[in-house]
Order: C-alpha cells, then structure tokens, then sequence
C-alpha cells in the first residue's frame, strides 16, 4: 500500500537535518550545532568519499557513535558503493560492524549488499542512498519490496514537482540534497572518473581522485589536469578550482565553456516550505570531505531554517545572512538550485 | 556456471543517438541482411526523440524476427515522469519480445511476469546482486562498461545457472546520464526547449579539451567516450570466460561492416591484416579498451600488455 500525505488532514512534521561526519571533529560539530542525523563511513572503498585522511575506524566510530547517542544525535553507517567480486566480505563486514556498533541505519547501494544487511540483520533500519540512482516510484518499489527499505535518498536529477510527485507515490519517505557539491550526473551512473582515471564511485568510492590532479604554471596559465588529461587552465586573476572533471572548461565546436557543469554547489534553502509540504522525510547536506567548520556553519544555518520553518512556515524566507553565511563556504562560491529548478536542466 | 564450448552469438546493441524515421528504418534493413544475431530496439536516451512509436518499433522487431533475428525491446535509462513510465510499462507488458532493463524501476515491473536482460546501466557488480535479479527473472546481463576482465571473470565463475552474460565489445560507451541536456546547453537552449538539437549529430556532439583533444560525446542526456572501445582482438577468448554475447553499439556508418569483422573473427576467418587496426580505422575518433585491461577506460592498451596471456 502506497503512502499517500494528506494535506489537509494533518500538517506535516520538520524533515531531519542529516549532516556529513568525514572525521571525528565534523561529527561532534553536527551534533553540537543542531544535527538530528549525521551520516559517516568506514575508511575504505565501502563508502562513496573514499578520501585520504577521511572516514573512520572501529574505534573512532565507536566514539562518534557515543557521542551522538549521548545528544539524541542518531547516526546513519554509509556503505554506498557496489561490492567488487573479488571482496564482497569486506562490504558484508563492514555491514555487520555497522550492525554491532548499533548505528540508527544503514545506507546502502548495491542489491547484493541490501540482500546480505537485510536477510542478516532484519531488525535494522536500511535507507537506499543516492548512489542507486532510484528515480521513479517503481524503482523504489524494488527496494522496498525485496529488502524493506524505510527510506530513499533521491538523486539530484529531478525537478521540484517531480519530487513532489514521487513522494506522492513512494512507499517509503524520502530523503533530499538540501546543500552541497553538485553531482550534475545521476549519482551511480557516472563512469566519467574511471574512464579518465580508472577509478570510480561504483567500484572505489572516489571521484577524481587527488592522486590522479597534477597542476602546473605554464605561459598560457595554470592548468589542472586529471591524469594528464587538461580539465581547466586559469588565466590572471582567475581562481584556480579542484579539476572535479564534470567541471572543467571544455571545447564544443568553437566555444569554450563550462560544457557539463560550473563549478556551483546546490542551495534549496529557498525551496524548504515546498519540501516541508511535500512531506520529505529528511534533508541531506552534502560534504563528509569538507572541515569541521563547513560542517558547523551549515548544520548552524540549517537548523536556524529549520526552526525557522517550524515556528512560523507560512512567513519563512531565507535570510540574507543564512545565505551569505552558506555562499562563503560554497564551492566556486556560487550556489544554484540544480535541477530542482527546470530551466537548469 | 558451465563454460560453454560454442562461439559468441553477436549483438546489435540500440541506436544511442536520434536518426530520423527513414534513416532508423533504412538502417534496420540493412542491418536484417547483416550475420547479427540478436538486435536490441527502441529508445533508451531520450524521451522526446519519437522518430518511431512504440507501436513502430513493435512492428520493426516482427520484421527482424522474421528476418531470423532474436530480437530485444531496450528501454530508457533515466525514468523521471509519469509519462515516460507509461511507455516503459507498455513495453514491459508487450508480451511478445523480451524487454532490456536499464533502470531498476523497468526491473520492477518485469519481476516475477517476463524474462529480461539486464542491460549496462543495472549496477551489477557481484554475484548476490546477480542472483538476486536471475531469482526475478533475469537471463542475461550486460555487465557495467568499466568493469574489467579480472573482475569479469571472477563473477562469472559465480554466476548463477541459466545467465548468459553479454560483453559491451565495440562503440563509444556510455558513461554517464544527467537530468540536464548537455546538447541544448551547447546551443544555449532550456532542455525543454532543445528544439531536437540532438537530430543534428547523427554520433553525438564531440567534447574536446582546451588542447583539442578529443574526450567525451555529449548525446542529450547521455555522456559517451569519444573513442570507440574496441575488444575485436579480445574474441577468441571469449567463449573460455563464458560469455555468450557480444554487443556491437551503432553508429552512423560503417555499423554493418563492423558486424561482419566480428563475425570473420568469431568464425576464424580473420579479415586481412590487423584486425584492431582495420576496426579502429571504422571508429569516429579513434579507439580505446582500457577498462578491459583494469585501467583507465581512455586507455587504448595492446595485447602484449595483456596479464592473462
């Protein structure tokens, strides 16, 4: 049976605020300022930012875990990324770790993975991430009727009515990017990192991965290039940005452009009201490899939104200082709304 | 699995790009007098290219069966509106042709009621998720384009009875779908006013670097290598890793004469000189076969450099 919301019957509660936890200190800084969820993986490819430095083992998780449940902070254990042939157990170990640990949720891609969590530990709570690109109600269907998913993250491809219309006929609540770097691709169907690097999120939970940048000061600027491939190149004056490689400036016929995407992040902090009235479940902020100072100055400007929202939602407006406090930390210091506006498409 | 002692059957995978009636319907009666074994049919892009209807693509498959052809409806790969759900349940519930999958929602409603293929974009990437799909009525599956040899063969040799396994063996690859339309964006147009600019580029519009170099295709919402990947030389071993098919993707021209290379090829009857160079000499942009090899897809590596050899 389809969950349908009714607006009229009964006013829709706050989503949740899930914020990023890429290390420790971020995670005590979700929780300190406001967080109702934080979100974090294990430091190996079974999570979508397998970042240097970033993540957490058995023992910091175990301390990040405490800390939150002290606070009534849950936490969700992402395990995004698809289980390789060659190593499908350390997918399943970090499942039951995750399950031992006594995290709130886990937030799983691959089927073969949601099948091993859901036939091992039936009692716990599995979210679908981004990462299995569901888009449409039946697809979510799928998910919930093989493994009993309780909640979907939807990728950040569909326009704000077609969200609407989604959490209309899901069987589950959903679960949107509220703020962040953008993924101008439909999260787990993009190849474009392997195929430059041979690495991808699928199969190694990177993206353009630091190893493969190599930057250089030539006479016609700086260029930044992905194993040797050029992404960008700086004149004076101009901000060198990471080569993410959907956001390099490329040639189409005779143009030169930001062919696939700017360098932006995602801001919906203009769309809250709609969410709340969609009745989403949960709004996602994105950036488990940014600072702790990102994470507490957005969880700080979310949270005042939020609260915002609750008190009074018909007068809600997005104050300028939210804004300008979200712009500082944005990437390319320019936000968008992405596709949740049409004519970005 | 059972390592079958029979050659490849070959494939035609669908058209990527958007061709007008007459050159879909040309192409296809070409393609019925070409050795190919089974053809894959319809969109599976974009929703408003509509050269053909459903109704029209059905009519095609009779035709190709008739023409001793097996024949497969593919479907989109990105299912956001009502509308482009509509179709992909009419197609579903065709009951005729079998159905390619390319999102897990076209999975959904094939569960349980049709056989189905699995096609690139269904995240296969072990043997649980293999089994879990052949339990709902998969038969075959196209593994994801940048999965290697090595990893191949390691789920092959857990793949659940009845699966054939189809390798992606030659064309510009898919990698990529967005909700924004990159060929409308080049000709600054709103995708819902693209004015079917896709129409113009029969092979998708080539993205170059700064340096211009050639490197990705923009095909409406879809992203594609620039180079063609091309695992001709890779056939004759094939059949000892257990696959069944091979798929060849369209492009514009030379698509019957790349079918026919495979074909000598998998017969043992290889075209005069290197077959990789005479291929490679068909592709738009040049070739490439690296996620084979276990690197980067871009890469164009030779047999010398094969490990398993």
């Amino acid at each position: 049976m389809d969950r349908h919301y009714d607006m009229t019957q009964e006013a829709p509660t706050l989503p949740e605020l899930v914020c990023p936890a890429g290390n420790l200190s971020a995670l005590k800084a979700a929780v300190d300022y406001g967080a109702d969820a934080v979100y974090m993986g294990f430091s190996d490819a079974t999570n979508a930012r397998h970042f240097a430095g970033l993540n957490f083992n058995t023992a910091r998780a175990r301390e990040g875990i405490r800390y939150a449940h002290e606070r009534g902070t849950k936490v969700f254990l992402a395990i995004n990324t698809y289980a390789q042939a060659a190593d499908c157990t350390r997918w399943q170990m970090a499942v039951d770790l995750g399950a031992e640990l006594g995290v709130d949720a886990l937030i799983l891609a691959d089927i073969g993975v949601l099948d091993y969590a859901a036939n091992r530990w039936p009692e716990l709570r599995l979210h679908l991430s981004v990462q299995a690109s569901a888009t449409n109600p039946e697809a979510i269907r799928f998910y919930y009727r093989h493994f009993g998913i309780r909640r979907v993250v939807v990728p950040r491809v569909l326009s704000i009515k077609q969200v609407e219309q989604l959490a209309a006929q899901s069987p589950v609540p959903l679960e949107v990017f509220g703020f962040g770097s953008l993924c101008v691709m439909v999260e787990g169907r993009c190849l474009l990192s392997s195929y430059v690097t041979g690495q991808s999120p699928n199969t190694s939970g990177v993206c353009s991965p630091a190893s493969a940048v190599s930057w250089e000061d030539t006479s016609r600027g700086v260029e930044s290039r992905l194993n040797g491939v050029l992404i960008d190149r700086y004149g004076g004056g101009e901000a060198a940005g990471y080569p993410t490689l959907c956001k390099g400036r490329f040639k189409v016929g005779d143009n030169t452009y930001y062919a696939i995407e700017e360098p932006t992040s995602l801001n919906t902090l203009a769309l809250l009201p709609e969410l709340q009235k969609i009745g989403i479940a949960a709004i996602k902020i994105e950036g488990r490899q940014r600072s702790s100072t990102y994470v507490k100055q957005v969880t700080q400007v979310w949270r005042a939104a939020l609260d915002a929202c609750k008190q009074d939602l018909p007068r809600y407006q997005a104050r300028p200082e939210w804004l300008r406090a979200l712009q500082q930390v944005s990437e390319g210091t320019q936000t968008t709304l992405g596709a949740y506006h049409r004519p970005w498409q | 699995m059972t390592v079958s002692t029979t050659q490849p059957r070959l494939s035609l995978g669908p058209v990527l790009y958007y061709w007008s009636r007459q050159e879909l319907l040309d192409f296809y009666s070409r393609i019925a007098d070409t050795s190919v074994d089974i053809v894959y049919l319809g969109e599976t892009v974009c929703s408003k290219r509509r050269s053909l209807r459903s109704k029209d693509w059905l009519a095609l498959a009779q035709k190709l069966t008739c023409a001793g052809k097996e024949v497969v409806l593919s479907t989109l790969n990105l299912i956001e509106s009502a509308a482009e759900l509509g179709t992909l349940k009419r197609l579903c519930s065709n009951g005729r042709f079998a159905v390619e999958a390319n999102d897990i929602g076209a999975v959904q409603l094939l569960s349980g009621n049709f056989p189905f293929v699995a096609g690139a974009s269904i995240n296969i990437y072990n043997a649980r998720t293999l089994r879990v799909l052949a339990d709902q009525g998969l038969y075959r599956w196209v593994p994801p384009v940048e999965l290697s040899r090595a990893a191949l063969a390691d789920l092959q040799r857990q793949r659940p009875d009845g699966v054939e396994t189809e390798v992606f063996v030659y064309g510009r690859l898919p990698l990529a779908y967005s909700a924004r339309c990159f060929t409308a964006r080049a000709r600054n147009l709103p995708k819902d006013d693209c004015r079917f600019s896709c129409a113009d580029y029969p092979d998708g519009l080539e993205l170059a670097t700064r340096e211009r170099e050639s490197f990705l295709v923009l095909n409406g919402i879809q992203t594609q290598s620039a180079r063609s990947c091309n695992l001709i030389a890779e056939v004759g071993n094939m059949a000892s890793l257990g696959v069944e098919v091979l798929r060849i993707s369209p492009q514009q021209q030379h698509t019957e004469t790349i079918i026919e290379i495979f074909r000598r090829e998998l017969s043992n009857r290889p075209s005069k000189g290197n077959a990789v160079r005479v291929v490679d000499k068909l592709t738009p942009a040049g070739s490439c076969n690296g996620y084979w090899y276990g690197v980067s897809g871009m890469d164009a590596c030779t047999i010398a450099e094969a490990p398993w050899r």
